[in-house]
């Protein structure tokens, strides 16, 4: 049986996530909270926009409305990568070697490895941003389309068009295909080896969430009354291919999943607040967690897959435990 | 306790949304709203920081920038820069009451206005409360001639604050309003000096709220009443002269409004028909009010719009003594107001 452990917070969790073996939940109100022999929390911003975990798991990256970018360590100690004065910090992300990118209007920034920061400007805002699993390349999403840059060299960008704007984009783990979500209820997908595109439409919300599976031989996706999970194990990717769809509610739409670091189960938390894990192969569902006070806004597994990290919209955060 | 009775969905927040250019009065307004005590506090979504004098941490800044929808409609436009800083704030929401944005005089006011009813999450949490423009006087003509968006921003507006009328003559004075009387036939005007409008005027007026929309607007109810002299026509059946003079006798202006008047509706022709018309003309379509009497049912019925958008209810019940009568305005462009006219009516019951 899946135990839950509790943790009720006053703000809407941005993030929730482990450092090492702590979980940390980065709220909206602009505090971070961890459960390390009890619950300890920091003030890192004056309102939280953005927060993502380094790759190696030892700091949290987070962004502000007061326009900082910071380090978090898991003892609480922040240090300031960036600062974009008035504006928001609208996206972060993690790459590897410890390095960082941040969004503030329609630049996108990378703090490399070596401390240098670059800045890379667009015509528009950047909505989000991703780094390839290797190499140091980065993926901005932006209206009609993608744009990769290769911030340790000074090589020409690499444009991706799409008609329509893109709000989200992540890489697959074998950094072959770039998928972004769409304010128009749908993703896309190139490619990149052929700048073939993919788009997987149908959705009846926008998606908010999408999480590879292991091997990425699966991409999980919110957006819908069920987790929509496309598979990803052909040359071409889901074309052609009709997506799972694991856990079905009627009345209730899927706003977060999360793919097990190993196996083909994915955690699939919904608008009220309930959380389930569903597993590819046979659709097999089990309850996690009952339905909460608020949209299940983010989760993360732990290194083992043995527990998930959750947050929500109305801050009831907690710990599942699924071994116990 | 509603808040306990429905966790996931508390009250949505009013919008405001505040028009017009440099120099029409904006700033002083928005200062108004955030120094003046009226109980509320409100985060202010605005193009240009610099303007406003207030230190304020609800005050975000915000570029502008239109998406356009990819489902083939080239009115569909949104922005997209709104739906990230109203969800932004929305993260928060026990910070303010109420939200206000600012646009700049070159802002196309029909984008803002569509982010509050085409984006899912922005119109889960939020409700447009009206458009105001700030007018100024003086320069109102010559803005017509040099801009669309300042036609544009009156033809949008729920209320128009026409400002600086102490640096005009009387005569000046009587003709811009008539100048936006014609662009825009539907909206509250106040004539002020220094915006000084008495912000329940300009503050939570449910422009947008089919429950309250034209029950505060005397033109609209009462177009018998002779609000506007200047034109002394009713578009009854009789008119002969065409609609489109609304705007003809006013230079620079390009926006017309069709005022369609006719008896009870058949249900069964009148909402095909409308959703026809705002399906081929909603591109041309800025904004649609309507009061419709449906035959054979008590309550009124009304409709409002925005480009392709539509939103009709049912309203309240017909009061005794009241004329069973259907009224619509359209604002907007290149109106083939004979053919609405005809077809309008074609739906009486």
């Amino acid at each position: 049986m899946p135990t839950v452990a509790p943790l009720d917070l006053s703000a809407f969790c941005i993030a929730a996530c482990w450092l090492g073996d702590v979980p940390h939940f980065a709220l909206a109100d602009g505090t971070v909270h961890r459960l390390d022999h009890g619950h300890k929390a920091v003030e890192a911003h004056d309102g939280l926009a953005a927060a993502r975990p380094s790759q190696d798991n030892k700091t949290l990256v987070t962004g502000g409305e007061d326009g900082k970018v910071l380090a978090l360590s898991a003892g609480g100690t922040a240090s300031e990568l960036g600062n974009a004065g008035s504006k928001w910090i609208t996206a972060v992300a993690a790459g590897p070697q410890g390095a960082v990118a941040w969004a503030a209007g329609r630049s996108a920034f990378v703090r490399l490895p070596n401390g240098t920061v670059k800045e890379f400007q667009h015509p528009r805002t950047v909505e989000d941003i991703a780094f390839a699993p290797k190499g140091m390349r980065i993926a901005v999403a932006r209206y009609n389309g993608a744009t990769l840059h290769f911030p340790a060299t000074d090589g020409k960008p690499a444009e991706l068009e799409w008609a329509g704007a893109h709000t989200g984009v992540t890489f697959s783990p074998d950094g072959q295909y770039l998928v972004t979500a769409m304010q128009e209820n749908a993703l896309h997908g190139w490619k990149l080896a052929d700048g073939k595109h993919m788009r997987m439409a149908g959705y009846p919300a926008k998606v908010k969430s999408m999480s590879w599976g292991p091997k990425g031989r699966w991409l999980a996706s919110s957006g819908a009354p069920a987790a929509i999970v496309w598979p990803f194990q052909a040359k071409d990717g889901p074309m052609g291919k009709a997506p799972l769809e694991l856990g079905t509610r009627g009345d209730q739409m899927v706003s977060t999943v999360a793919f097990h670091p190993r196996d083909e189960v994915v955690a699939i938390g919904f608008a009220d607040g309930m959380v389930l894990a569903a597993r590819c192969a046979d659709q097999k569902e089990v309850l996690l967690r009952r339905p909460g006070k608020g949209a299940v806004t983010s989760m993360a597994w732990d290194n083992e897959g043995r527990r998930i990290a959750f947050g929500s919209e109305a801050g009831d955060c907690g710990v599942i435990d699924i071994s116990s | 306790m509603p808040e306990a009775a429905n966790p996931q969905s508390p009250a949505p927040l009013p919008v405001t949304v505040l028009t017009g250019y440099l120099g029409s009065g904006k700033t002083t307004l928005l200062n108004r709203i955030l120094s003046e005590d009226h109980g509320k506090r409100y985060a202010v979504i605005v193009n240009e920081f610099g303007e406003i004098g207030i230190d304020n941490d609800l005050i975000v800044e915000s570029d502008e920038e239109i998406y356009e929808m990819n489902n083939g409609c080239v009115c569909c436009t949104v922005r997209g820069d709104l739906i990230r800083t109203v969800e932004g704030l929305m993260r928060r929401p026990n910070r303010f009451d109420a939200i206000l944005v600012e646009t700049t005089g070159l802002a196309d006011p029909a984008p803002v206005a569509q982010t509050f009813f085409m984006d899912d999450d922005v119109r889960s949490k939020t409700r447009l409360d009206a458009v105001v423009a700030l007018v100024d006087a003086k320069h109102l003509p010559l803005r017509l001639k040099d801009s669309k968006e300042a036609e544009d921003q009156i033809a949008f507006a729920d209320v128009v604050v026409l400002n600086k009328t102490d640096l005009v003559s009387e005569d000046e004075l009587a003709q811009v309003e008539a100048t936006v009387r014609a662009i825009n036939p539907a909206a509250r005007i106040h004539k002020t000096e220094r915006s000084g409008v008495a912000l329940t005027e300009v503050l939570d007026r449910g422009a947008f709220d089919l429950s309250r929309a034209l029950e505060n607007d005397p033109h609209f109810l009462d177009p018998e009443d002779d609000h506007h002299p200047e034109h002394d026509h009713e578009c009854g059946p009789d008119c002969d002269h065409g609609h489109h003079h609304h705007a003809s006798d006013i230079h620079d202006v390009s926006v017309q409004s069709v005022s369609l008047r006719a008896g009870e509706m058949d249900p069964k022709k009148f909402f095909p028909w409308i959703e026809k018309t705002t399906q081929i003309d909603g591109p041309n379509i800025l904004r649609l009010k309507g009061i419709i009497a449906l035959k054979d049912d008590p309550d009124r019925y009304v409709v409002q719009g925005v480009h392709m958008i539509l939103e009709g209810d049912h309203q309240r019940a017909w009061k005794d003594g009241e004329t069973h009568e259907s009224r619509l305005v359209l604002i907007g462009r290149d109106l083939d107001a004979e053919r609405l006219k005809r077809t309008f009516e074609a739906c009486q019951a």
